[in-house]
């Protein structure tokens, strides 16, 4: 085989290494949290702002945060939140349910979605969160 | 020389935090206003731009409500007192084009809220405003950034986008003033 085709031969093994599908990694809470900056223009952990709490936040039904103003469309979309629910929310809002005033395109990254779910979950198990979702019902 | 042009971000927050009356250039964005033809170029896609409008609307009410807190807490010194009611004026700019838009529009612009929740314990020290200030701004440019993708109308997308590169600035200010790398990053997300 000349030099070129060896050549050519090694460049077409690395396209094909490159573009094999990688396996997801682990959900990164840490991560989730630097992610978790995106949400701070609408949301608090501990406090509803333009968007409710995230405290207690798994197992609630959506749209059932007391006071806080919902749209009707998530009121009505009985979508009860973990991480199924979040990731297909989280990748599409408006999409996932229309009339939501979650007017956020979304995040398309399958594992951005995931890190950030985690950091969800861990913050949700934190003695301080218990405690502000427990006040708020 | 400019806090801004100096290398050590500690020697530039020490110059920021000592200064007074500096302040940034004046209104950015006036893209939409006296815009008459928006109204009937937004077509079918008008009801979803004044959901994605007033969302807006809503943040910046919030922000112009965090920045009076700010103001008022009395730990911010003068010439960053001067930059908060800069940037503040900027919220109230983009928050008056916003709504006078959604009414352009055929809807109804929201209000701001009788009370906003704010970490009011936690601020302690003028850096705690900065920081707590920096949060926000740099949750609005996310937002924008969210959001700019979605509207049907491309001026209302144009808008947003100006709107965005002016929260860019002030979050970059805030963390150039608290000894953080400006602009953390290539890209925003």
């Amino acid at each position: 085989m000349s030099r070129r085709a060896l050549l050519t031969a090694a460049m077409a093994g690395w396209a094909a290494f490159g573009a094999a599908p990688l396996a997801a990694a682990a959900p990164d809470a840490m991560r989730g949290e630097e992610i978790y900056a995106r949400c701070q223009a609408c949301h608090a952990l501990a406090f509803d702002r333009l968007g409710p709490r995230h405290c207690g936040l798994f197992g609630r039904l959506a749209g059932s945060v007391p006071d806080f103003a919902y749209s009707v469309a998530l009121k009505r979309s009985a979508i009860v939140w973990d991480e199924k629910s979040l990731d297909r929310f989280l990748a599409a809002p408006m999409k996932a349910v229309p009339g939501t005033s979650m007017t956020y395109a979304g995040i398309p990254d399958r594992q951005e979605r995931a890190d950030l779910i985690a950091y969800l979950r861990r913050v949700d198990q934190t003695r301080a969160c218990r405690a502000s979702a427990s006040s708020a019902r | 020389m400019s806090f801004l042009q100096m290398s050590s971000p500690l020697a530039a927050r020490r110059l920021f935090l000592g200064r007074t009356g500096l302040t940034l250039s004046g209104a950015a964005v006036a893209l939409l206003a006296g815009n008459e033809a928006l109204a009937t170029k937004t077509g079918g896609a008008g009801a979803q731009d004044v959901q994605i409008l007033n969302t807006a609307l809503g943040a910046e009410l919030e922000a112009i409500a965090a920045y009076q807190l700010g103001a008022e807490s009395k730990l911010l010194q003068p010439g960053v007192l001067d930059l908060a009611l800069s940037f503040q004026g900027h919220h109230k700019e983009h928050a008056d084009l916003l709504a006078k838009t959604v009414v352009k529009l055929g809807g109804k612009a929201v209000q701001a809220k009788a009370r906003y929740s704010f970490p009011v314990e936690q601020l302690k020290s003028q850096a705690d405003v900065l920081k707590f200030a920096a949060s926000l701004e740099q949750g609005a440019v996310s937002a924008y950034l969210g959001a700019v993708p979605l509207f049907g109308n491309r001026d209302l997308a144009k808008a947003a986008a100006s709107i965005l590169g002016d929260e860019a600035m002030h979050w970059a200010i805030l963390r150039q003033a608290l000894g953080e790398a400006p602009v953390p990053a290539a890209f925003m997300s």
